[in-house]
């Protein structure tokens, strides 16, 4: 593997909450190489968006970096001024937000909006940044971007205007872009649209991916790479087939049953649609020392509740944290 | 294929919806009251700016005796105490009266939108210090504040100005902060911080525009008011003397109140129209600013 472009060590984040100190992100290490696509996966509330705002350093005022560190090519973000964030953040490193209805300033036109970063960045005259980001318009494959570029927000469609938001991101070519769930708001059909987009601006730009989801099946189709988070903590780490061939973790295990299989819903033979029993954890039960994933597990056994299981490595590239040794797909679902 | 897209370039261009401004000059106009509003009050402007060339009677002239009732001897509107024509003194207060009103409310707008964007934005010792200085403003009696003042620097225009601005700032600035604490957690803020804006420019360009609807109609209203507060200074005889203006009219007639009222009725009257006139625009501007009024 290259080095890596970007690379999270021991990241703890803490939030400050009534019931005292709460680590929201509790010791999670990764790293991405440049072009590559990583997808980070796990239902609400697992801080997949938390780490992506950490990264960027724009965590809400109660949350706080307390251990670890963030390396944009050998630069650590955890101790870069403010100052310092504001000229990386949409240069070198960028994000792709959920809604794309609320993420674009509704007062501006879009073409405003795209030359605006153009011009904190790159430092280009009023014409040239509107003529780069009719440029862009297109690049994203907006028909019309001459004449798109002069539409406010509320006059493009949903898919429109996250093509907007990815113009906006990618504008200064930069090395890292987070996507946070680019497609949960947007028509299936859509979707696959903005993935191909995606997929093309990084076969062109060389920029590496995060992919954050709670989709099993776009991570199928998108990333190189997954990692998996369950309660803040990292569970499973590995290339996408071997994970989707051979998830050890029970938890990554329940989110791939969890996807609906057309073929088998119209075979006679069909299979029922899997949940995974219970809930995530309360934020309060974050951080004990025992497998966050424990009550809604079958492997359950007593040292899963009395100490926290490490990442091990189980063959190349693949690392997991739990203790059971052999986790029988099938056995789970019997 | 080119007749295709030809098509899609019409049915797009039938379904476009409007520039946002022209939306809103759109729905003010369906508003009736709000646009009589309007012609009244650039009636009132227009007569005010051009009026004195017009009609050209010195308003500090003694014309003719005290008290000539309105219509006697050729003056349409009478005369006051001293004997100065009544019409003249309404046409060249007007101008005073509209300057003070709208150099008072942007007074205020700016303190006010300067101190609620910042105690709006930024959380934590900023914020408590200004709103403890807004609080402060707040529970001063307004009128005995600014008399204080005037009787200190003196009547002229840019004191009571000063001093009517100085004290009807807070509404502006709570109305500010109100919306700044509610758009800086929308999803857009935090995508600008992402591309890299600064903390300045979030301010002015991402927050200030999208807060400003309630804060145009807020200013508005203000003239109103400034006018108001302008014609009850000038009543109690803190007004410039140099200088006609409304209130200084009813001022200087006001002990003849009983035996001669409509000296200070006509005077009256023209603030009356104005401070209703732009109420009027006022709400017709919340009406049409206001996203769920909108397209009903």
């Amino acid at each position: 593997m290259p080095d890596p472009i970007l690379s999270i060590k021991n990241l703890t984040v803490v939030f400050k909450t009534r019931s005292g100190d709460v680590p929201v992100i509790d010791d999670v290490s990764f790293s991405i190489a440049p072009r590559e696509i990583l997808g980070i996966v796990g239902e609400s509330g697992c801080g997949k968006t938390m780490t992506s705002l950490a990264i960027m350093r724009l965590m809400p005022e109660q949350g706080k970096i307390t251990s670890g560190s963030i390396r944009l090519s050998g630069e650590d973000l955890v101790v870069a001024s403010e100052a310092r964030m504001c000229g990386l953040r949409g240069n070198e490193i960028s994000m792709v937000f959920q809604e794309p209805m609320t993420a674009l300033n509704p007062v501006f036109s879009v073409g405003e909006q795209i030359a605006e970063v153009l011009k904190t960045h790159q430092g280009l005259s009023n014409s040239e940044a509107r003529e780069h980001a009719i440029e862009l318009l297109e690049s994203v494959k907006i028909p019309l971007p001459s004449q798109r570029a002069n539409d406010y927000p509320h006059q493009l469609s949903g898919g429109m205007r996250q093509r907007v938001m990815i113009a906006i991101a990618l504008a200064c070519k930069p090395k890292v872009l987070i996507a946070d769930e680019p497609t949960t708001a947007l028509d299936v059909t859509v979707q696959a649209h903005i993935f191909e987009l995606l997929h093309e601006l990084r076969d062109q730009t060389g920029t590496s991916i995060i992919l954050i989801t709670h989709d099993m099946a776009s991570v199928a189709e998108m990333a190189e790479r997954v990692m998996v988070m369950y309660a803040g903590r990292k569970v499973e780490e590995g290339p996408v087939e071997e994970i989707l061939k051979n998830p050890l973790h029970p938890y990554t295990q329940g989110l791939i049953r969890c996807v609906p299989h057309l073929k088998e819903t119209i075979s006679p033979e069909r299979k029922d649609l899997h949940e995974i029993p219970g809930i995530v954890p309360p934020i309060s039960h974050f951080g004990r020392n025992e497998c966050l994933f424990a009550p809604r597990c079958c492997f359950v056994e007593d040292r899963c509740l009395n100490q926290r299981p490490l990442d091990s490595k189980r063959a190349a590239k693949h690392l997991t944290a739990c203790w059971q040794e052999n986790t029988n797909f099938e056995k789970v679902f019997a | 294929m080119t007749k295709q897209s030809s098509l899609f370039k019409v049915d797009h261009e039938d379904f476009r919806d409007e520039n946002p401004f022209m939306e809103i000059f759109r729905m003010y106009l369906k508003n009736y009251s709000a646009v009589l509003g309007l012609l009244v009050l650039l009636l009132i402007v227009f007569i005010s700016l051009i009026g004195p060339f017009i009609y050209s009677v010195d308003p500090f002239e003694m014309v003719w005796l005290p008290f000539t009732h309105p219509g006697e001897q050729g003056f349409i509107l009478g005369t006051d105490y001293l004997g100065r024509d009544l019409l003249a003194q309404i046409i060249h207060g007007g101008k005073v009266t509209l300057a003070v009103g709208c150099s008072a409310a942007l007074l205020s707008v700016v303190i006010g939108i300067t101190i609620g964007s910042l105690s709006g934005f930024y959380s934590g010792w900023i914020e408590e210090l200004l709103m403890r200085i807004t609080e402060f403003f707040q529970v001063l009696p307004t009128l005995l504040f600014s008399m204080v003042i005037v009787a200190l620097f003196g009547a002229s225009l840019p004191v009571i100005t000063f001093a009517i601005g100085i004290v009807s700032w807070t509404a502006v600035a709570r109305i500010t902060r109100a919306e700044f604490l509610r758009i800086r957690e929308l999803e857009y803020v935090t995508a600008s911080r992402s591309v890299g804006a600064r903390d300045i420019y979030l301010i002015m360009r991402v927050i200030l525009p999208n807060a400003l609807p309630p804060i145009v109609v807020q200013a508005t209203l203000m003239v109103g008011s400034a006018i108001l507060f302008e014609a009850g200074l000038s009543f109690l005889g803190l007004s410039d003397p140099n200088v006609m203006s409304w209130g200084a009219i009813m001022g200087n007639n006001r002990q003849y109140i009983l035996q001669e009222g409509f000296v200070l009725m006509y005077p009256g009257m023209a603030i009356f129209m104005t401070v209703l006139a732009i109420s009027l625009v006022g709400d017709g501007l919340n009406d049409s600013l206001n996203p769920k009024l909108r397209k009903r």
